[in-house]
């Protein structure tokens, strides 16, 4: 009877799940979602307990209770800047509890014989492997978020060679570890490719840049979730598979999401170096630029009380420079005078999809003037002033017009429609991709330099 | 510096070179504005207006001592005596045609930019005042037309029984031309327009009007954006075709005209005699000789009863509209001349739009020009656009695709065959929950991509379900393991939830 209860509940969970997810279509069903997801796995949890082979409550409360009180002290303190830090970071403790996990399924496993021995062995053995290179490629997303590794894309000689000898190697250790069944050597060969795997996500996320974040997020996010479905494969576990299943497919879809707003293949992510690359060329084209023109704080502020129409375009400087709150008042003021303000968002605008969003968000932006790039790039032409605030990239003209240029075919928003762009940045740097950007040369783009907080700041006070 | 804007005199022209929205701009830029008492009462603009918007009035005289100078018309020769020496004249001059004027103003050592020498490039067009005027032009010559036309223009079935749409030839599809043709056919006529510039059939098209051809091949482009003359060939066709539509059509309203040279005469006294008693001609070319053998230049008559509109201030008729249009091409004209936007100008010949206006500076004739080549002719081959890739455009090729599929499909039957089926139950579950997976997340919100990838990361904490079923196994490191695994997916599970949540709150209408 109890096998039935625990059975039917993780059915529930997984149905809970699914409609946490599919909650999130919008804004208003989204609330809701979470809490369908917060009951689900309150259920799993009791269920699992329930289960008569578990017996040492002592530790499991004590465990529960210490990373329980850790995650929700980290929640509540995050700021939403550091969103794509704290995302990494709960990527690598899935990748490194799935490593745990399948290592004591290898030393307290029922003896199995056969087909299903060998079946067992390859979960293990893929599960593990996957949680390794999620570990170790959050943890080094997350420094190269945090800014503690560089975020520039190390290049090892070789560096695509040596991934491969070493995924070929694990491929063989595997065919040993599975015909090996219970031997002795089974331990260092699950050791060895641990390890291996231990660098493969290091040196695999070391070498793709910071511009790439987004699409290395969504990717780990991916694979955090097959390593949870491995782990119930080999748990014969079909919660966690369903929820593997869902958190991988949706990871992989962001990351699919994500490499076409940058019109470049998962494979040429993946394979990393980008911006290193961009540098080179942008190096060579630096001639043809133009003349700038810079503006002042106030002349932006007359410019937008006599607009009509104003798009805000945020990207990852606005982020860094904590200005949405200032951006928001802003917006408020402007409102205030019957402009019509809006925000076009890229889809790899910031370090993490949907980073933006949740910025203008926390800012008390209504998100029903916060559009995607599909959405508000055809309004461009009949609006007055467009805010270009710490983006680059992804208003760059040459994506459209160079194809020599490293993002060329990127889609981007088409700023240079409107009557008048105004471009903040802190100095004249290439952006992430390590391109020159002709926007700036434009006969309608004024730039404003310095930190776009301290820039907003003023530009409210004028207006 | 002082800007002056006089009343106009020539030929009792009713429009005025500045409007309070262009002195508030000169006052803005620096400059200080004087205005001629009266100077705006006849575009139907009060001197208060004025004033208000920063200007002080003047008396007579006292506005010709003004270091810039702004005019609608060519000054008199007695005004020209009144500019101080060395001052900026800005205003329509006519130089190929006023040699004598342009002497006199040079002699003055007076600075002169003609408003009807603005280079036919983009960028000038803020300051094209020709442009500006034949849009009005265009404008006023349907509405002429239609009040000495004794019909409706739009068709109409009405109990009173059914009227004809009236039937409107445009001949030229300049500025002014394709104004017309808008006109007209807002007001419900059914308007045909011919051009001897073929690459205009779009835009004519645009303005809602059919465009008519003549069956002969030749260029006319002459990439300046103004037609040249045609050859004799292709004139008696046109000829022919025009003869034709006079036959048909209730209007026809000529725009053609030659820069610096006689207009074509292209309405013989046949076609005249072809149309329909009641039919109206509005010759915009009549300045210039006209289109129609029959035109009197600023008169309207009627011959073969026909009515030839020949009046030669269609601009001056709509004053108010043609001063607001023509000041802020000047205003436009300051932000060119005053970049500093310090009450100073400066004519730079490095601009060439500058260039191509002045045609006086500190004493010297600078008329004509050196040429500028703009108009893309559709003989030059346009510049192919550079093709750039979309990875979308790269498909798999289907061999290779099906050849995978297929792969995948035998290498799944052979795992099957021999794997317990345990295993296929789990695989079933896991390749459903994908598929499920798939159809969720597409739904998902751009803008909630973030929270997704939270909500995730707290329910991947799932994995705390494997870490406790071992942490009760009993042997130590196992239990050891089994502990910090569930240690840190629980965090994930709690951190996840908790800032999630946080997040969505945040998402307020």
């Amino acid at each position: 009877m109890l096998e039935g209860f625990i059975a039917a509940a993780y059915i529930v969970s997984a149905i809970l799940f699914i409609m946490s997810l599919a909650g999130l279509s919008n804004q208003e069903s989204a609330r809701p979602g979470v809490y369908y997801g917060m009951i689900g796995m309150a259920l799993a949890l009791v269920a699992t307990i329930a289960n008569p082979a578990v017996d040492s409550y002592l530790p499991i409360i004590i465990a529960m209770a210490i990373g329980g009180a850790i995650g929700i002290t980290v929640a509540h303190r995050v700021a939403m800047t550091e969103m794509p830090e704290l995302v990494a970071i709960l990527h690598s403790f899935v990748g490194l509890a799935a490593v745990m996990v399948g290592f004591n399924t290898h030393f307290d496993h029922n003896e199995l014989v056969g087909a299903a021995q060998k079946v067992h062995s390859t979960e293990i053995y893929l599960g593990v492997f996957i949680g390794a290179i999620t570990f170790t490629g959050s943890v080094i997303a997350f420094m190269k978020l945090r800014g503690s590794v560089t975020s520039a894309p190390l290049t090892l000689p070789h560096r695509h060679l040596l991934n491969l000898a070493l995924v070929i190697a694990c491929i063989l250790m595997m065919f040993y570890y599975v015909a090996a069944g219970h031997g002795a050597g089974t331990v260092v060969a699950l050791v060895v490719m641990t390890l291996i795997a231990f660098f493969i996500g290091w040196h695999m996320i070391m070498a793709i840049g910071g511009a790439d974040m987004p699409v290395v997020i969504s990717m780990l996010n991916s694979y955090s979730g097959w390593a949870a479905a491995a782990a119930g494969f080999m748990l014969g576990n079909d919660l966690l598979i369903v929820t593997g299943a869902l958190v991988g497919s949706s990871g992989a879809i962001l990351s699919y999401i994500m490499c076409r707003a940058m019109n470049r293949s998962f494979i040429s992510v993946i394979a990393g170096g980008f911006g290193s690359d961009g540098a080179v060329i942008a190096g060579g084209e630096e001639e043809e630029q133009g003349e700038i023109q810079e503006v002042t704080a106030e002349e932006v502020a007359e410019m937008l009380r006599e607009s009509d129409e104003v798009i805000i375009t945020p990207g990852y400087g606005m982020a860094v420079a904590q200005a949405q709150h200032t951006v928001h008042e802003i917006l408020v003021k402007l409102r205030e005078k019957g402009v019509n303000v809006r925000f076009a968002i890229h889809p790899v605008a910031g370090r993490l999809p949907g980073h933006m969003d949740v910025l203008l968000a926390e800012a008390k932006v209504p998100y029903d003037v916060v559009l995607e790039m599909d959405e508000i790039d055809d309004d461009f032409p009949q609006t007055q002033t467009v805010l270009v605030i710490g983006a680059n990239d992804t208003v760059n003209p040459s994506a459209n017009t160079d194809p020599n240029s490293p993002i060329a075919g990127m889609p981007v928003l088409s700023v240079w429609n409107a009557e008048n762009v105004v471009v903040f940045k802190r100095s004249m740097n290439a952006g992430y991709a390590g391109v020159q950007n002709p926007l700036f040369f434009h006969d309608n783009t004024h730039m404003i330099f310095g930190d776009a907080k301290d820039t907003c700041d003023k530009i409210l006070q004028a207006i | 510096m002082q800007i002056g804007i006089p009343t106009e005199t020539a030929d009792n022209d009713k429009r005025v070179s500045g409007t309070p929205t262009s002195v508030g701009q000169f006052i803005k830029f620096g400059f200080s504005v004087v205005v001629e008492k009266g100077a705006g009462a006849k575009a139907s603009i009060d001197d208060a207006l004025y004033e208000q918007a920063g200007a002080s009035l003047v008396e007579g005289d006292d506005v010709w001592q003004s270091d810039i100078i702004l005019k609608v018309n060519e000054p008199s020769d007695e005004e020209v005596n009144k500019i101080k020496e060395g001052a900026t004249l800005i205003s329509f001059i006519w130089p190929a045609k006023n040699e004598e004027l342009m002497n006199k103003l040079n002699a003055r050592k007076i600075n002169v930019l003609a408003m009807d020498a603005v280079p036919r490039i983009s960028r000038a067009q803020a300051v094209d005042a020709l442009s500006s005027m034949a849009g009005i032009t265009g404008y006023r010559a349907v509405i002429e037309a239609s009040h000495e036309f004794g019909r409706f223009f739009v068709g109409q079935i009405t109990a009173a029984g059914k009227v004809k749409p009236a039937k409107v030839l445009v001949i030229g599809a300049g500025v002014a031309g394709l104004a017309a043709i808008g006109t007209a056919n807002s007001l419900g006529a059914i308007v045909r327009a011919f051009d001897t510039r073929p690459e205009v059939k779009e835009q004519i098209e645009s303005m809602g009007a059919e465009f008519l051809e003549v069956d002969l091949e030749e260029e006319s482009g002459s990439g300046d954006g103004y037609a040249q003359v045609m050859s004799e060939e292709y004139i008696k066709a046109e000829m022919a075709l025009f003869l034709e539509q006079a036959k048909e059509v209730d209007i026809i309203i000529s725009t053609a005209a030659i820069p610096g040279k006689p207009a074509p005469k292209l309405i013989e006294e046949e076609m005249v005699e072809a149309m329909a008693t009641g039919s109206v001609i509005v010759d915009l070319a009549a300045a210039s000789g006209g289109n129609c053998e029959l035109t009197v230049a600023g008169e309207m008559v009627e011959k073969h009863g026909v009515k030839i509109i020949g009046y030669t201030d269609f601009a001056s008729r709509l004053p108010g509209q043609a001063s607001l249009m023509y000041g802020n091409n000047i205003a436009n004209l300051f932000k060119l001349l005053s970049k500093e936007k310090n009450g100073e100008i400066d004519i730079n010949f490095e601009d060439e739009v500058l260039r191509g206006m002045t045609v006086c500076k500190e004493g010297e004739i600078t008329y004509p020009p050196p040429p500028i080549k703009v108009s893309a002719a559709p003989s030059k081959p346009a510049a192919a656009p550079a093709k750039i890739e979309r990875l979308e455009d790269k498909k798999m090729s289907p061999v290779v695709k099906n050849s995978l599929i297929g792969a995948g499909a035998l290498l799944f039957l052979w795992v099957g065959s021999v794997a317990p089926l345990e295993f296929l139950t789990h695989m079933t579950v896991f390749v459903l929950s994908v598929i499920v997976g798939y159809h969720i997340i597409w739904n998902v919100t751009a803008a909630l991509h973030t929270p997704l990838m939270s909500v995730t990361n707290a329910i991947s904490g799932i994995i705390v379900v494997g870490a406790l079923l071992q942490i009760s196994s009993g042997q130590f490191w196992i239990v050891v393991v089994a502990f910090i695994a569930t240690l840190i997916a629980t965090i994930n599970i709690a951190g996840g939830f908790y800032v999630t949540r946080r997040m969505l709150e945040m998402f307020r209408k």
